[in-house]
């Protein structure tokens, strides 16, 4: 297996992107990535394009052939392939392309993440995104996605691993970085007091706790290791991509304060890397709801069970706090969630953090990055570690 | 071959209202209107109940007391109901699958205005007498409409009872039945409209009143009794009024309906009336007491009983439910705006 | 028009909480498996039929507000994780019930209620829903 490289990382806006269509986005995330790498183009032979429901949201399947020919790649008639994980949409097809290029199948390949939201009416949006959990057992009863992550929070509050307030807080450490990231959906810090006021989604969550629906798409260029600098010298290392699965349903978990995927996810993943939790100094998590956020602090082992809330709520995930910067970028939260993209932007805030381009929210001296990305209630999940080169 | 009852189940949906609730809407003196039908609140079905659930939680509630009895051993399911929830599609057939009789038995909806109920349990007793089935159950069950700012609105409501009628270990024996029936068109809802319609006060002396007492007084000549001879007596109940009215003109006394009579409490619950308060007598009736039991059904006919309870409601497992006391209690009161959305009543976007 | 036959074949499971049981290694499986995760081959022809306990208590809980458009016309309503008397978890609505009462614990057992309606002439979906019990 060869060691792998992300030689170019692009993203859009995201946000409410009303004048832009999917495939607009698609493009421009592409020509970002491919423009960053310093490629023409025609070096690229693999195309994965992480999307979770272009088929729904837009009626339109088949986007894998819709982005390789807007982005000038049918006309090599290179392969194109779109991956499909829920939430985790983004992280799985970096996963495959990073498997890709290891494998010596592929040498120059392009990853995307695209998702076009705001196309469809918000209740049938919400429809969807509940069939990421069980659609028969779990939306199909009434039990609601967010319904769900809010049966998590209050387990979590109940068993004492994290109070109402300690959950709250990560929204707000979310948007204290959205501020900073001029690509972010919401580019406004907010206090603990607007996330507990808020209108309630699901008890004890509401709107604040809660990534919103967003338009946009990232894109990557990965290249072998060795190869990398004939391209640019401004390139970061694959250290792991580790990727674990649970049951489709919540309720079938023996303890649901914890998603097991990511933590297996997460040891597979520094064992690759060679590396412990505490060698990470930035690190994406995804807080679709603000409560899977401090489980993702917990189960990557950044705190210990019970301690990852007291964390948030003091301030300790800052860029510039001197511990583990948690999601620079504003997270789901603040930056956006167009689904299938999110997986692939995370991994584009960790590339502009260990190459030193994050501007305002730069990460001083960060060596090791992290992105966890999820689908569904924890049922698959990608962890990817990348290192400063 | 006794035939009778072997157990039952009622059910009532937790949600009232009050009738000054509805008169304040329509501007109404709804506590008078109330006080003069002699019904102080009814139940209303939450927006997920329909006579369908309401039905199987009656049934299941009957089977609960039984539990020697096997499912299979059904032969026959009807259930009476003016509000089935599918105008072609049996309900019957739900509430059999749902209680785990399916699938060799027979079943059919009924309607019979508010005595498909009782029509149901003489269907039953027919099968089982002729030894076509073991056991054959009957539901009369209702979600009733009353349209907006109609009397009938201060009293249709939502409820239901199951009988398991069978020959064996029967807790409450049926000694006879028999009905009377005529052409009266008192009351009726043509196909495809939401709300029926009624004939005002001709729904009273030749309706009502003239069906109940002429079954009545056949029974009474067919048993050679008197309502003395009774200990409880249940008559249909689309008010308080019109059964506290007729039990007096047969000879009963207030205490005898005590039991039978749920209508000031829950309403009008059609189908399911007097099964129900046959259901709270036999909540509290004893080994050896005699029921009365005489339903009416618009259009228009009624189906009168006699009923003696046997020895063996000693070994009834009546505790294995809860009495309609107990599922009565603990209300939940809303205000005619949750009302009109839970009975469908605002007209909402597509 | 939703599928009448993929409603129609959950109809065990929806109505009467039919679930399987591994007799190799006794897991109760709701809803039902064919196919026991833990003894993957072992366990190929030794699953049977089992009744999932109707009671239970409350095992987490939220208010649910932002509501599909099946539950439009209950919202703000209660959505339960129950753990059954039999020890099994099931997922579900929890009605008929003091929203300010709901609890971690709470007994409850299941009942039938209409869960949507595909439109006015559609097909009406029945399945278990909670309430409050003894």
């Amino acid at each position: 297996m060869r060691d792998v490289a992300i030689i170019g990382a692009g993203v859009t806006k995201f946000g409410e992107l009303w004048d832009k269509s999917f495939r607009a986005l698609g493009i421009e995330a592409g020509i970002k990535a491919m423009s960053d790498a310093n490629l023409s183009g025609n070096e690229i032979d693999g195309i994965f394009i992480g999307n979770m429901s272009a088929g729904q949201f837009i009626k339109q399947k088949h986007i894998d052939a819709l982005i390789a020919d807007y982005t000038g790649m049918a006309t090599n008639h290179i392969p194109a392939t779109r991956v499909e994980a829920g939430g985790a949409s983004g992280g799985v097809a970096f996963r495959q392309a990073v498997m890709a290029v290891a494998s010596g199948m592929h040498d120059v390949v392009m990853v995307g993440g695209a998702e076009k939201m705001t196309d469809m009416d918000d209740v049938s949006i919400n429809s969807v995104l509940d069939a990421t959990a069980d659609a028969e057992w779990e939306a199909g009863m009434g039990v609601t996605f967010a319904g769900l992550h809010a049966m998590i929070a209050n387990r979590m509050i109940h068993d004492g691993i994290a109070t109402r307030e300690e959950i709250a807080s990560f929204s707000v450490n979310s948007h204290f970085h959205g501020a900073l990231n001029p690509n972010a959906q919401f580019r406004k810090a907010i206090t603990l007091d607007t996330v507990l006021k808020s209108g309630p989604t699901a008890t004890p969550l509401g709107m604040f706790d809660c990534a919103p629906i967003s338009d946009g798409a990232a894109g990557l260029v990965l290249c072998p290791l060795e190869d990398a600098k004939k391209y640019t010298d401004s390139y970061v290392k694959v250290s792991a991509v580790a990727q674990a699965s649970d049951t489709l349903a919540l309720f079938q978990r023996p303890d649901i304060t914890t998603y097991q995927a990511t933590v297996e996810a997460a040891k597979r993943a520094y064992e690759q890397a060679g590396i412990t939790a505490q060698d990470i100094d930035v690190a994406e998590v995804h807080d679709t709801y603000t409560v899977t956020g401090i489980m993702a602090l917990q189960d990557l082992g950044f705190y210990k069970r019970g301690e990852a809330g007291k964390a948030v709520l003091n301030e300790e995930c800052h860029f510039d706090s001197g511990k583990i910067a948690i999601n620079t970028s504003g997270g789901l939260k603040a930056r956006g969630h167009p689904i299938g993209a999110t997986g692939v932007a995370q991994i584009v805030e960790i590339v502009e953090q260990l190459r030193g381009s994050a501007d305002k929210r730069q990460v001083e001296n960060a060596k090791y990055g992290l992105a966890q990305n999820t689908g569904g209630t924890g049922s698959a999940v990608t962890v990817s570690i990348l290192e400063a080169m | 071959m006794d035939v009778g009852i072997v157990s039952y189940g009622g059910y009532v949906p937790r949600y009232r209202i009050k009738p000054e609730e509805i008169g304040r809407i329509w501007g109404v003196d709804g506590k008078s209107m109330g006080k003069g039908l002699m019904i102080y609140q009814k139940s209303v079905p939450s927006p997920d109940e329909d006579v369908v659930t309401i039905a199987t939680e009656a049934a299941r509630y009957m089977m609960d007391r039984v539990p020697d009895v096997d499912p299979k051993d059904i032969g026959a399911i009807y259930v009476g109901s003016e509000s089935h929830p599918y105008a072609v599609k049996p309900t019957a057939t739900i509430v059999a699958e749902a209680i785990e009789a399916t699938p060799a038995m027979t079943a059919a909806d009924m309607e019979f205005a508010c005595k498909a109920g009782t029509a149901g349990i003489q269907a039953c007793m027919g099968l089982v007498g002729a030894g076509m089935v073991k056991y054959g159950v009957a539901i009369g069950a209702d979600t009733s409409q009353g349209a907006p700012g109609d009397a009938l609105e201060y009293s249709a409501s939502a409820g239901g009872a199951a009988y398991l009628i069978g020959s064996e270990k029967v807790i409450a024996k049926i000694n006879k039945t028999l009905s009377f029936t005529t052409d009266t068109p008192d009351f009726w809802r043509r196909e495809g409209q939401p709300y029926p319609k009624h004939g005002g006060r001709f729904t009273g002396e030749p309706a009502y009143f003239k069906h109940i007492t002429s079954a009545a007084k056949m029974m009474f000549e067919a048993m050679g009794t008197t309502a003395a001879d009774y200990k409880y007596a249940v008559f249909h109940q689309p008010n308080g009024k019109f059964p506290t009215r007729v039990a007096k003109q047969l000879g009963f006394s207030d205490e005898q309906i005590q039991y039978g009579l749920l209508t000031p409490n829950i309403g009008n619950t059609y189908s399911g009336a007097v099964p129900l308060g046959l259901a709270n007598v036999l909540d509290h009736a004893e080994p050896g007491d005699r029921i009365f039991v005489t339903s009416y059904g618009s259009g228009a006919g009624s189906d009168a009983f006699d009923i003696t309870v046997t020895d063996e409601m000693a070994n009834y497992r009546r505790d294995n439910a809860p009495t309609l006391e107990k599922v009565m209690a603990d209300p939940i009161y809303v205000d005619y705006g949750i009302y009109a959305k839970f009975k469908g009543k605002i007209l909402m976007p597509e | 028009m939703s599928s009448v036959a993929r409603e129609w074949r959950e109809v065990p499971g929806r109505y009467n909480l039919k679930g399987t049981k591994c007799a190799n290694c006794g897991t109760i499986y709701f809803p039902r498996r064919d196919f026991c995760p833990k003894c993957r081959r072992a366990g190929i022809g030794k699953i049977e039929e089992y009744d999932i306990c109707r009671t239970g208590e409350v095992y987490t809980y939220s208010i649910v507000y932002d509501a599909p458009a099946m539950c439009d016309m209950i919202k703000p309503y209660a959505v339960v994780m129950v753990r059954t008397d039999d020890g099994v978890m099931i997922a579900g609505q929890l009605v008929d019930v003091d929203l300010e009462k709901v609890a971690i614990g709470m007994r409850v057992r299941a009942v039938m209620r209409k869960l949507s309606t595909d439109g006015e002439s559609g097909i009406i979906r029945y399945g278990y829903k909670f309430v409050p019990a003894e």
